[in-house]
């Protein structure tokens, strides 16, 4: 294992020398009181630069991901990132630039920015947009913000979110972060919203409804007019979360379901890296109704220039320091701009096929609940190997050994051991196959040596990591002086 | 032995004991069970008051999380420190150290809405089925 | 270009395996009414023509390396060291997505348990999550948090609060059982006399930021030990690069303490994507939002890392979460971290002294300007407020700097109508003698 960058810490040890002080030096004591002065130098490592080029290749060489392995994680869209978006967002053009600099220094950015609502209201259906969410989390809040401002605005109290059982974490979180309280819809028995169920919770406190679609099932909602409508019937908004998208580019769009909101996930659908763990985009989609709600500020013409609207009363404010994550952004411009009108359906069309392929293979391992042609993404159950004393977490660990990430894990919730896969269009049939095949040697090693899966991964830099011991004992940082304490130190 | 006699019983998985004028509480084995590895226990406020039904503490594992219920209404009396200190005692003795809060004074008509040891096995056998 | 390997012919012969004679089979479930036939969108690009086309529209903009900007007001553009890029761009680093499989996972793992800890390091604080979207809503994370810990409704934040991040805060808690009260100034810093009459048993927390808004350094000290009296959270909002001069949060009693992080190691990108910073105590771990990265052990004992106290987060408690955050700022993280690690804390302290003594003779250079004072005789970092005379126009002066190819500092009437002459000035180590001079000279004649 790679030591902490701490314990390659030698003192006296630089991997970067600020520039050269070019005015007069003084002491920090002439300008700051002496009260406020930092007494003691944080304890951060002391190492040269080929001692963080090192570390941090070593670290990296110890992840998967996109790039060095399939990576069919459910729900999160996880296909390959274009170099030449990388390439476009780094020009000094974009990334030089300060938030406050004038509407002169600014007109390319802003061109850019104004554009890309435009290309997202074509693909969506929606009429206007936002794209200061720096997430999908964050637009759904924006999104969920939007709603109450509206029935505020309407003389309406609504205090309550409708959610499907098979619903991401986040919507559910979301709703009670905008302060309203949360009615869970269970799912029908074709694992879609069950109309019947909707009709029976649809009081006259109901805000809207928020959903999925296609859901975390990869199922189409069948009925989602007619859901619309009856939400509508009762002044009552649907929110769609837009994480699916990637499903139905040239397919169907949002607006023409009588969808109100809608966020996308800009590191899904478009394209750009997920770096770990962000930063994603979220940008929100509204109808015309809801346009005037959106954050601020926005983008607008005035004569022959692009300048930032700051004012609007009806706006429910703003979510992000600035305008969002622009770096995003520009990215995801470059992916809908490089694959265009047919590029996009084509990458839809492939996804679809891909997961009705993958699934097709899979059917002779691992039963898939709610069969039937699935779009972007399904859900199997690892149910049968249970017998065996082994579990859908052991399967996924499993796979890892296979050189594959694991799909997502008992999620959703409505699914006993589920894993849920999404291969996305940038994996090639050979991939899909070689993935079919490893699931499949790993059901018979269930039945062959169950001990082993249980205990997988074994050809990983580590095993099987103590959860438990993490959770019990927090050690959530390094201490000078001390390395952690119950580990062996990794030699030097 | 897993759901001793001696004992009432909640639908939601909790144990209660009279001692004097306290209600003892924890959780049931097969709660524990469910809830595998224990690692951590969020305890109330000594001196809270509380109604039977009321989620009054929270249970974790790494996975999970869950309400505990007061199962009678009353005062928090005393709480277990040593569950907080060790909520894996809540997997090895849950009848017995790994107790996890008091209640009193009580209100002896409210047992009567509790559990037998042989209801709630019934009530167990059911949810199973 | 769809970046789609798979061929035509195969995907013929996927189909023929799932059992369907075309691809709209598989969309059965597809009501026709909704069935688009094309996307209503211009044709793709080829790379070389796409490539063309971002160049175009940067080629729009004046980027800071073309003009010299004195501009910060809640985004600060320092050196990047080149080995930052470098290491960053690397697949293993930008493709992967939150670590949720720990075993293939421990190098972003390993690196988010670094961040932590130099972040704690650096803020003497007890604890670091693996980051926030940025500075702003960090802020109002915070208020979120406070008030669930403290079970108590208002919340005070100063008026010289970054505006954004208050504009923030009131869109998070609108719709909540919470109170924002703002709290006035005097003299450029948050007036303690009217922070204590503010004060009582309903406050959740009382939100300062270091340096403030008009660059001022706040009585931090002072101002905790009023909120520590009734009870409430002391929220500090602070600089990273400055706290290699000034006290930590920890130094005064901090209950939780965020930071836009962005300044370690990525450019500016017109605002985003930021990087938010969030620490508190040992007693709040529990509340905290976000991922948290720990150190563990496999079953072989050897030492690891893996997401920890994940019953917090929203996939585990949804409605009951401590936040609904899912994706963060990971990459931004990342790159905080290896310029953290490079800069090291000699450096660090170099970076800071070198922006106190820079903006020191900027300020001092231009308030030989016969039209140009001090706002207020208040300590600052890296940042001040200059007050222009009543009869001077602020537009036209601003106009013939950007002729010259510079920014002047931004107008703070802006966001305070109350200070139409009052320009807020940025100097970083990015800005030499030389532009300090030159901009002096061009003002001697503006006018």
């Amino acid at each position: 294992m790679e030591p902490l960058i701490f314990e390659r810490s030698i003192p006296g040890r630089r991997g970067y020398v600020p520039p050269p002080n070019d005015v007069p030096p003084s002491d920090p004591s002439a300008f700051i009181p002496p009260d406020q002065l930092r007494a003691t130098a944080a304890t951060w490592p002391e190492v040269a630069e080929v001692d963080v080029i090192r570390h941090y290749t070593r670290l990296s060489q110890l992840n998967y991901s996109i790039d060095t392995h399939f990576y069919p994680l459910g729900s999160c869209t996880m296909k390959h990132n274009p170099r030449v978006n990388e390439r476009v967002a780094a020009l000094p053009g974009f990334s030089w630039l300060h938030p406050l600099q004038p509407a002169a220094h600014t007109q390319g950015i802003l061109q850019l920015l104004h554009e890309l609502e435009q290309l997202l209201c074509a693909i969506t259906g929606m009429a206007a947009f936002t794209l200061q969410p720096a997430a999908g989390a964050q637009g759904e809040l924006t999104g969920l913000k939007i709603m109450a401002a509206y029935h505020r605005r309407q003389q309406r109290h609504r205090s309550t979110i409708l959610i499907p059982d098979s619903a991401h974490g986040t919507n559910p979180a979301s709703a009670a972060l905008s302060g309203f309280s949360v009615v869970q819809l269970p799912s029908g028995p074709d694992g879609l919203i069950d109309v019947r169920e909707l009709k029976a919770r649809l009081t006259g406190d109901v805000a809207g409804l928020m959903l999925t679609n296609p859901n975390t099932l990869g199922l189409f909602e069948r009925d989602i007019k007619t859901i619309a409508a009856l939400l509508h019937e009762q002044e009552a908004l649907v929110y769609m979360d837009g994480a699916n998208m990637n499903a139905l580019l040239g397919v169907a769009r949002p607006g023409d379901m009588g969808i109100d909101i809608l966020q996308l996930n800009l590191h899904k659908t478009f394209s750009t890296p997920h770096g770990g763990g962000g930063p994603g985009a979220g940008p929100v989609g509204v109808t015309s109704t809801l346009a005037d709600l959106l954050p601020l500020p926005r983008v607008r013409q005035r004569g022959k220039s692009l300048v930032w609207q700051e004012e609007g009363t009806a706006s429910v404010g703003r979510v992000h320091g600035f305008y969002g994550n622009v770096g995003v952004l520009v990215r995801a411009y470059t992916y809908i701009r490089s694959l265009g009108r047919d590029g996009l359906s084509r990458a839809s069309r492939v996804a679809i096929i891909n997961a009705n392929y993958l699934k097709t293979k899979l059917q002779e391992i691992c039963p898939v609940p709610y069969d039937r042609a699935c779009l972007h993404e399904f859900v199997a159950t690892m149910k049968a190997v249970r017998a065996h004393g082994v579990n859908a977490w052991d399967v996924a660990k499993r796979l890892l050994d296979y050189g594959c990430y694991a799909p997502t894990v008992y999620f959703p919730l409505i699914v006993e051991e589920a894993l849920m896969i999404e291969p996305t269009e940038t994996e090639s049939k050979e991939t899909l196959d070689q993935f079919a095949q490893a699931l499949g040697q790993i059901i018979a090693e269930v039945r062959s040596d169950p001990e082993m899966v249980r205990h997988a991964p074994h050809r990983l830099p580590v095993n099987r990591l103590d959860d438990v011991k993490a959770a019990r004992e927090p050690n959530l940082r390094w201490r000078p002086g001390r390395s952690p304490n119950w580990a062996t130190a990794g030699q030097r | 032995m897993s759901t001793p006699d001696h004992l009432l019983y909640t639908k939601t998985h909790e144990w209660v004991r009279r001692e004097g004028g306290e209600a003892v509480v924890g959780i049931t084995v097969h709660a524990q069970e469910e809830l595998r590895d224990v690692v951590f226990v969020e305890l109330p406020n000594v001196g809270r008051s509380v109604k039977q039904g009321e989620a009054v503490a929270v249970i974790e594992s790494v996975k999970a999380a869950f309400d505990i219920y007061a199962p009678v209404s009353g005062t928090i009396a005393r709480v277990n420190d040593s569950v907080s200190k060790n909520p894996q005692v809540v997997n090895q003795d849950c009848y017995g150290v790994g107790w996890l809060y008091t209640i009193s004074p009580v209100s002896p008509d409210e047992f009567t809405r509790l559990m037998t040891a042989e209801q709630y096995t019934k009530q167990l056998q059911a949810e199973t089925h | 270009m769809d970046y789609a390997p798979n061929t035509e012919e195969q995907l013929q012969q996927m189909l023929q395996t799932i059992g369907v004679d075309s691809f709209d089979q598989l969309l059965a479930d597809v009501p026709a009414e909704l069935r688009i036939r094309a996307l209503d969108l211009l044709p793709g690009l080829s790379e070389a023509d796409v490539v063309q086309l971002g160049e175009q529209l940067a080629a729009k903009n004046v980027s800071l390396k073309q003009a010299t900007a004195f501009l910060g007001a809640g985004s600060y553009a320092h050196g990047i060291p080149t080995a930052v890029d470098s290491l960053a761009a690397r697949g293993e680093w930008l493709t992967p997505y939150t670590p949720y499989q720990a075993e293939a996972s421990q190098g972003t793992l390993q690196a988010i348990y670094e961040f932590q800890t130099m972040v704690c390091e650096l803020f003497q604080m007890d604890v670091a999550n693996a980051s926030l979207y940025d500075g702003a809503s960090s802020v109002a994370e915070s208020a979120v948090m406070a008030i669930r810990a403290t079970q108590r409704p208002r919340i005070l934040v100063s008026e010289v609060v970054h505006p954004h991040a208050r504009q923030v805060i009131a869109t998070y808690l609108s719709g909540a059982q919470a109170v924002i009260q703002e709290i006035p100034s005097v003299n450029g810093v948050t007036d303690l006399e009217a922070l204590g009459k503010a004060l009582g048993d309903d406050v959740a927390a009382v939100i300062l930021q270091q340096p403030n808004a008009c660059g001022c350094l706040e009585p931090m000290t002072q101002a905790g030990e009023l909120a520590h009296r009734v009870g409430a959270l002391f929220v500090a909002s602070v600089y990273p690069i400055s706290l290699g001069v000034l006290q930590p949060p920890g130094a005064y009693d901090a209950d939780i303490a965020v930071a836009e992080g962005r300044c370690f190691g990525s450019p500016p990108a017109y605002g985003g994507p930021g990087l938010g910073l969030f620490t508190t105590t040992n007693a709040l771990t529990r509340r905290i939002p976000g991922r948290l990265a720990g150190c563990t052990v496999d079953q072989s004992g050897r030492r690891g890392y893996t997401l920890t106290l994940q019953t917090r987060e929203q996939h585990i408690r949804r409605e009951r979460a401590t936040s609904n955050i899912c994706t963060n700022e990971g990459w931004l993280a990342l790159r905080a971290t290896i310029f953290m690690a490079l800069v090291g804390p000699r450096g660090l302290a170099e970076l800071a002294r070198l922006n106190l003594d820079k903006a020191h003779y900027a300020q001092e250079q231009l308030c030989t300007i016969p039209w140009l004072r001090l706002m207020w005789d208040q300590p600052f970092f890296n940042e001040f407020t200059l007050q222009a005379d009543p009869a001077i126009d602020l537009e036209s002066i601003q106009r013939r700097l950007l002729r010259a190819g510079v920014v002047g500092g931004y107008r703070l009437a802006h966001w305070y109508p109350l200070w139409p002459q009052a320009t807020l000035w940025c100097v970083t180590e990015l800005i030499s003698r030389d532009s300090i001079d030159r901009l002096i000279k061009i003002l001697k004649h503006a006018v």
